[in-house]
Formats: structure tokens, sequence, C-alpha cells
């Protein structure tokens, strides 16, 4: 009787006592950060007379002062739009190299496969900082070895730093360092798909371009909604290629993505209780955005299955 | 299967054993010096100047012994940064005894209590130092901040070898500047005199002093906001009109373009500040004592008066648990001919105190300026001459606009005027908004 009580008292408590490390561990390192943000994003310091010297600064409460600063703020709307236009560059360009890639990859008449696999996979191993680092250098014209080519053919020389051709020139960076990432996780789900039905599909005679557009591609489609995903949350973040550009260039100013901004007010600026508010925003797109995504693509494949 | 449950029992305890401990460490810091002016004292001090390590070295061997003060110097990063983390380490008040600031942030550090008075701590230092860097550790009122260390009097830097190829003067006024920037353009349109950067608001802060601006004043209970006064207007437009016809370049400094265009001679000349050889040698090796310095041009020839780019002082922090201590050993670092010298030698600074700038670390010039024997006597001269400078409590916000505001107007080559504008207004809305009292 006893034994059995004691039994069941502890299958009942093992699954809490199992949670319990990593309950503690997300409230300390997530939930409480998190928390802090949002306390702050709610206060602002308010300053007494010429505030100098002691007390005269205190922390009051400001309510939804610092989300409405920062949504009014034409610098984040601005910076927003920025984004927008680095991504409608960025994503689809990458997934669809990264796709071409992958398929090609997969077909049987590749030689060298695995090392042509690393060396685009290898741009990813960059740290940003140093892959922006990188093409800064070969963007500026004075010590460019391309302009130097270019110079001497007596071809153009346009200024990538600026203007339109700067979008171009920081989704470049961002297409050389991520394709490689994306092709990985496409290349994998088609090293997954059974051979049984390449085989059938030889059988009923497709050619390699016919399996790859209808079976691969259609089989694939999770990971690409996948690769997707990490895309849209990476370029609403996108803060290291624009911060190590910046000193380049006049034309990169010190807000020019969302992210930026947060760290300007936050470090630049002192103000971290208006930073707080943008991030929270800024977390709040990006989950929309990032979600709304998932569950346009997952009605999609609902509606499909239903057909 | 029960193996492999004890496995991961055994991972997750780890990982929470890493946790706590993490977090042991995160709470346990506590002061070992809270018995506070009495026995044997440790000090930390966050200081940017390299070879700052063995200054102190220095002192804990020689006075510092004596004192029984001994000072741990903690490496950091410099400028807008290390103001950053003053401010976050006070906030847990945990900020060090003793931090290295530029004058530009001292408002800003003890707008938030950051900085302790130790006017009563450093009777007599004031006389050492020139009266326009003592009066930026004051605030205009009768406390002090910090102890003035080094300092930047502004100068113009010239190819020595190029000016005369391309029969150039050196010019006395801004007026005879632009004259030269024009000249040199028609003998070789592919050289600059200089560029204009966005980059570096201290540059144009220091211009603007020298021709008599006051950024930030003080009218009883209220701060006055001056950047788009008449000086700093005049200075705008001149440089404005330079981007704008072509005269001087607008692209950004220490960037590895600027680095090659020094280097190559595309430009030749460089309106800076003392600290420039340093700059000069990694920037344009290939030079070496190719250039000269001489006095900033002036806006009419009576005048002879410079600006300031760079310099910062050291403070001791409300956090300080052992304050005379702190500000026994900054006065000994920033006075003492011994600790100078050994600043000059080992941290390559140029101090503020008067006498030191002719001490014995400075008769030699810079081994980039070996043509030019009598560089820190000119220098000491021309940093007498140096204008008073005015900063107020968001002087970080005012330099970023000015990165933004500039930067495009140099870039469209539009009116500076307007950027100017700009960084008013937006100066003043982030005081109103902080909750000062703005004198219109």
């Amino acid at each position: 009787m006893t034994s059995a009580r004691r039994k069941s008292y502890g299958v009942k408590g093992a699954p809490y006592a199992f949670l319990l490390p990593a309950a503690v561990l997300f409230a300390l390192f997530f939930a409480l950060p998190i928390g802090y943000a949002l306390w702050l994003s709610l206060h602002k310091v308010q300053v007494k007379g010429l505030g100098l010297g002691a007390g005269a600064r205190k922390e009051v409460w400001a309510g939804l002062e610092n989300y409405t600063d920062s949504l009014t703020d034409s610098e984040l709307l601005h910076g927003a739009l920025r984004v927008l236009g680095y991504g409608a560059i960025v994503i689809p360009v990458m997934l669809g190299l990264a796709l071409l890639f992958a398929l090609m990859l997969d077909t049987d008449r590749v030689r060298l496969a695995p090392f042509t696999r690393l060396a685009i996979f290898l741009p990813y191993a960059i740290p940003g900082v140093v892959a922006a680092m990188l093409w800064g250098f070969l963007y500026l014209p004075d010590v460019s070895p391309f302009y130097f080519i270019l110079d001497k053919l007596g071809m153009p020389q346009p200024d990538l730093l600026d203007g339109g051709p700067l979008y171009l020139a920081l989704s470049n960076i961002a297409v050389w360092g991520g394709t490689g990432f994306n092709m990985i996780v496409i290349y994998t789900s088609l090293r997954a798909i059974p051979t049984e039905v390449y085989e059938a599909a030889k059988l009923d005679g497709a050619t390699p371009l016919q399996t790859a557009l209808r079976i691969k591609i259609p089989m694939v489609a999770p990971s690409l909604v996948l690769t997707f995903f990490f895309s849209i949350i990476a370029t609403l973040q996108v803060f290291s290629e624009p911060t190590t550009l910046k000193p380049l260039t006049n034309s990169v100013s010190t807000t020019w993505s969302p992210l930026m901004k947060v760290y300007q007010d936050a470090f630049r600026t002192g103000d971290i209780y208006s930073a707080a508010a943008t991030a929270v925003i800024i977390a709040l797109v990006t989950l929309l955005m990032s979600f709304g995504f998932l569950r346009a693509a997952n009605s999609r494949n609902k509606q499909e299955e239903a057909r | 299967m029960p193996h492999t449950k004890l496995r991961r029992l055994v991972t997750i305890s780890v990982a929470v054993t890493l946790g706590a401990t993490a977090l042991a460490a995160c709470g346990s810091s506590d002061d070992s010096d809270s018995e506070a002016d009495s026995g044997p004292v440790s000090l930390t001090y966050w200081s940017w100047t390299p070879g700052m390590d063995k200054v102190a070295d220095l002192w804990n061997k020689g006075q510092g012994k004596k004192d029984q003060i001994t000072v741990t110097v903690k490496k950091q990063a410099s400028g807008d940064t290390l103001v950053t983390k003053i401010l976050t380490a006070h906030k847990a008040k945990k900020a060090p005894d003793l931090v290295q600031a530029e004058y530009q942030a001292l408002p800003t550090l003890v707008s938030n209590d950051a900085l302790a008075d130790i006017a009563g701590e450093v009777d007599g230092v004031k006389d050492k130092f020139a009266e326009g860097v003592w009066q930026q550790t004051t605030l205009g009122s009768d406390a002090v901040y910090a102890i003035p260390q080094d300092s930047g009097p502004m100068m113009f830097y010239y190819r020595e070898d190029l000016f005369k190829k391309y029969d150039l003067e050196v010019p006395q006024t801004w007026d005879e500047f632009a004259e030269t920037a024009r000249a040199l353009k028609k003998k070789s349109p592919d050289t600059d005199l200089t560029t204009f950067s966005a980059n570096d608001s201290g540059l144009f802060a220091g211009l603007a002093q020298q021709a008599g601006a006051k950024w930030w004043t003080t009218e009883g209970d209220q701060w006055k906001v001056g950047i788009d006064d008449a000086a700093s207007q005049k200075v705008a437009d001149f440089w404005g009109g330079l981007v704008k016809e072509g005269a001087v370049d607008n692209q950004p400094m220490y960037t590895p373009a600027w680095n090659k265009a020094l280097n190559t001679g595309k430009q030749i000349a460089w309106v800076s500040a003392v600290w420039a050889p340093g700059t000069l040698t990694t920037a344009a090796p290939d030079t070496k004592g190719k250039w000269a310095m001489a006095p900033l041009p002036q806006w009419s020839g009576s005048e002879n008066v410079t600006g300031s780019w760079g310099g910062s002082s050291t403070a001791v922090t409300t956090d300080s648990k052992n304050k005379s201590a702190a500000a026994k050993f900054a006065t000994w670092l920033n006075t003492d001919p011994e600790a100078l010298t050994a600043l000059a030698k080992e941290g390559g600074i140029y101090p503020a105190t008067t006498t030191a700038q002719t001490s014995g670390a400075f008769t030699e010039p810079p081994a980039f300026f070996s043509n030019q024997p009598d560089f820190y006597t000119k220098a000491s001269e021309i940093a007498k001459t140096t204008a008073p400078s005015a900063w107020g409590p968001n002087v970080n916000v005012a330099y970023t606009t000015f990165n933004d505001a500039f930067g495009s107007a140099a870039k469209n080559k539009s009116d500076f005027g307007a950027a100017l504008k700009t960084m008013q207004d937006d100066t003043v809305a982030d005081l109103k908004k902080q909750g000062f009292e703005v004198a219109e």
C-alpha cells in the first residue's frame, strides 16, 4: 500500500521536477529581461532645473508616451521602409539562389558536389561584421580592386555607397552570407525524399527539369517556408551590415534601420526608455509578420491537402 | 532506457548548477573597500589611454605605497561607449572609483549624478591649468568634477613639399584658406586641399568654438542652446560653400579611402589637433617628414584663437567609497612631473597642465614631424590661445544629429545652415523632453 502511494506521488511530481530547471532558466534569462524592458518602456527620466548634481534626475511613470513618440517618429518609419526595400531584394534573391543551388547539387550529373557545397556554404561561417568590412573595402572606389580594373578598362564606375545602389550593396552582403545556410536547409530536405518517388517519375518519363519543378519543389515546400520565416526575421533585425558600412559613407545615417535606432537611443543618446519602447514595437512587428506568414503558409497547405 | 534518463538528469543538474553559479557571480561582487579612508585602499580606474597601467604602477610603487593607495587600471573603449558604460554601472551603484571622461561628456555624467564634487580635495590645482581648460571641469559652478588630463588644441597641418610644388602659401585666415583650396583645384583638379567630414562632430564643434560659438550656456535655472548662433552659422556656411563649389572633398575621414588620399597626396592638408601626428603615422605612413604644422587660420587677421578637439579628464565617481584617496591619485596623475612624463611617453597624450607642455618630454618633435624641431614649442603657444568651450547635458544628442544632418548635407552638397538648424532643434527638443528648462 505505502509503496504504491509513494510511487504515484513520485510519478505525479516528476514532470514538474523535470520542468523546473528549464522553467527557472527561462524565467531568469528570458522572461525577466523582457519584463524589465517592458517596465523601462513605460518610464522616463524627469529632470529638475539645470539637472546638475545629486537628485536632479528621477525616473517617473510615462504611460504610453514612449510608444506614441516612437510610432510617430518619422525616422523610425523611414527606417522601416528602408528595411522593407532591402528585404524585397535580399529575400527573393537569396532564397531563389539557395533553391537553385540545392536543386543543382541534387542532380545526378553534378561533379565535385561536396566541394561546391562547402564553397557555397563557407561565407555563412564568416561573421557578419567581418563580411561587411570585407565588402565595404571592395565598394570604396579608392581602394577597391574592382574599381581599379573598371578604371583600366575605361568602364563607368558607379558609386555603390549612395542612393539606390546602396541597397544593392547591402543586399549583396546578406545574399553572399546567407545563401549557403539556406541552401543546406533545402538540400537536406531534398536528400530526405525517398528514391522511389524519383523512380516512379522516371518510369513515367519525367525529365530532370520536370522532376525538379513538379516533385522536388513541392516536396521541399516546408523547408522553403522555414527558410522564408528565418529570412524575414533576419531582415527585420538587420544591424551589423549597415552599422559597419556607416563610417565609410555619408549615405548611411545612424538610424538607417529600426534596430540601429534602438542602439543609437540606448547607447549614444542614453535614452534607454524610448529605446526599450522601440525594441518592444520591433519585436511585436517581427512576431506579427513572421507568424502571419506561417499561418498563411499553413492554411494554403491545408487547402491543398483538402483538394 | 534508465541509463539515458539518468544521463539526461545529470545534464540538467549540471546546467542548473552552472546557471546558479553564474547568478551567484552576478550578485556577489560586493566591495572589499568598505572600511572607507582608513588603512590600505584599493581603487579601480577606467581609462582608455594606452599604457595607463604602467603609469599607475609608478604610483603604486612610489607615492601610492606611502599613502597605502593601490590603483588598478581597467582598459576601456574610448568616448561615447564609455559614458554609457559608466552610467549603466552607476545605476547599479557599481561605478569604478575613477574614470576617464572627455570634457564634453562631463555635463552628461554630472547630470546623472555619477561624478563627485572634489573641490575640497584639490586646493591650488587650478593654477596649473589654462583658464579655458579648467573651466570645463567646473561647469561654471563652484564645484570641481574632474581634473584635466590632456587637451587637443586645434592646428593646421599641411604637406610642406606639395604646398611648394603647387606654389601655395600657408593660409593665415579662413578667406585665404578658401582661396588656397580654389587655387589648388585650378592647378590640379584631382587634388583636394582637405575634406569636410561629417563623421566626427568634435571637429566642427572645435571650429565653431574658435569662431566664438557658445553652444550651451545657463541663465539662472534654464539652459540656453546656441548651436545655430551667428558664429556657428558662419562656420557652417563657410564649409557648406566650399563643399558646394567642389573646392574641398565631402567624404568622411578615417576610412581606407581617406588614408589613401592622405598617403598619396590626393589630399594635402588637414585641419586637426595636437594629436594629429599619431593619426598620420598610421594613416599616411609614406609621408613621414613631409608634413608641417601651423596655427589654425583665423576669421580676421588681427585675431589669434584656436578651438579644441578632443582631450579628456580624470573624474572621481559618486559611487567611490574612497573619494579623497581617488582625488589624491587624480591630482598626482595630472600634475606630477614624473606622472606626466610617463603619460606623454606611454600614452602619447598632450598634457593639459601648462608647465608640462614645455617639459622635458616635449623638447623633441614627434618622430613623424622630425622636420619641424620646434613642433611642441609652437604647440604650447597655440594651446594658450584656446577659446573657452561651453558643453551641456546632451552633447551626445547634438553630436549624433550632426553626423546625420551634416552627413546628408555634405553628400547632397546642400545648405549647411539648414543642417545646423536641425541640430539646434533636435538638441532643444531632447532637453525639453527630458524635462530641462530651456530658455528660448
